[in-house]
């Protein structure tokens, strides 16, 4: 059996995802009534109760400032990598060139890979191939790539990328973990930690 | 806001709506293979889509459009990219992939 503190954390993670699917229920009526609210928590309640899944470990800290950097930045990556893509898609001189791309991420979260994977995915870049869940490992296709210094510059931009969002709503111990490891880390004892966490993330049940 | 700022905003947001629309939809055409043809049903498209109904939000400005625009885009922003990931992860495996114009490979050369 868990403790009461135990009981309480998994309570507390829940809550943003709960006030999350409330606020959708408003969002989608158009109007901010009581009785949306009412009816909200009630379908939110009856859609987490009844639609289980394996809880996410948000971690729980949220930096405003960070956020609105990573939201103001996305927003301007999505109208450049728009632009870059039909830019290439109406190009006459258009010649096919790409690349799939392995980039280690230095976090330990599900849920801040789910967020670097969801939005490298709609700025300029890349397709998210495959995941490697127990090594945090991201596989992207990358468009438009001719030289291998391209492939590392967007390397840097992905992990760029993770910062920021970790910087954002990252739990502290991945934000050590940032100011430990600049750049990528591909030293061996960077290679035998990352196994290291493999081994014990199989051990508690997780599949890759 | 004047009526004709309001016009010439609108025009311009319509049209680069529809341009970013026929970017993908020549893209899906032209692109060699499914992992490219992916980026072009993605990226341009969100773009157009935030075009068209930042539109629809600045002519009929009410809290129920402009928080059903929001809706839209935050969902399509998250959604679009686990589609493009399914149907990606589907045509690597069953290897749809053009590996002549791949000019690096991580993935068929990981270790296990």
């Amino acid at each position: 059996m868990s403790t009461p503190k135990q009981r309480l954390a998994t309570f507390a993670n829940q809550v943003p995802l709960f006030l999350g699917l409330v606020l959708l229920w408003m969002l989608l009526w158009g109007s901010f009534s009581w009785l949306n609210l009412l009816t909200g928590m009630l379908l939110a309640a009856i859609v987490s109760v009844g639609f289980y899944l394996p809880a996410v470990e948000l971690g729980l800290r949220l930096n405003l400032w960070y956020t609105l950097t990573f939201l103001v930045r996305l927003g301007f990556d999505i109208v450049r990598g728009s632009l870059q893509v039909a830019v290439l898609a109406l190009s006459p001189r258009y010649t096919p060139s790409n690349a799939i791309v392995a980039v280690h991420l230095r976090t330990r979260s599900d849920f801040i890979l789910t967020l670097t994977g969801v939005s490298t995915s709609i700025v300029p870049g890349a397709i998210v191939v495959d995941v490697d869940r127990v090594r945090s490992t991201l596989y992207l296709h990358v468009l438009n790539v001719h030289r291998p210094d391209q492939v590392e510059r967007f390397r840097n931009g992905v992990l760029d990328e993770e910062r920021r969002i970790v910087m954002a709503l990252g739990s502290r111990e991945d934000v050590e973990r940032l100011r430990r490891v600049r750049g990528e880390d591909r030293s061996v004892q960077d290679q035998r930690a990352r196994d290291q966490h493999a081994h014990e993330k199989r051990k508690r049940g997780g599949t890759a | 806001m004047s009526d004709e700022l309001q016009d010439v905003i609108s025009a311009v947001l319509v049209l680069a709506g529809a341009v970013m629309c026929l970017a993908a939809g020549i893209g899906v055409i032209r692109f060699p293979d499914v992992l490219s043809r992916l980026h072009a049903a993605t990226k341009p498209q969100i773009f157009g889509l935030m075009a068209i109904t930042a539109d629809v939000a600045l002519n009929n400005f009410t809290v129920g459009t402009v928080t059903l625009v929001i809706a839209i885009v935050v969902f399509q922003a998250l959604t679009a990219p686990v589609a493009a990931h399914m149907v990606g992860r589907a045509a690597y495996d069953t290897h749809h992939v053009r590996v002549d114009v791949l000019i690096i490979d991580e993935l068929g050369t990981r270790p296990d």
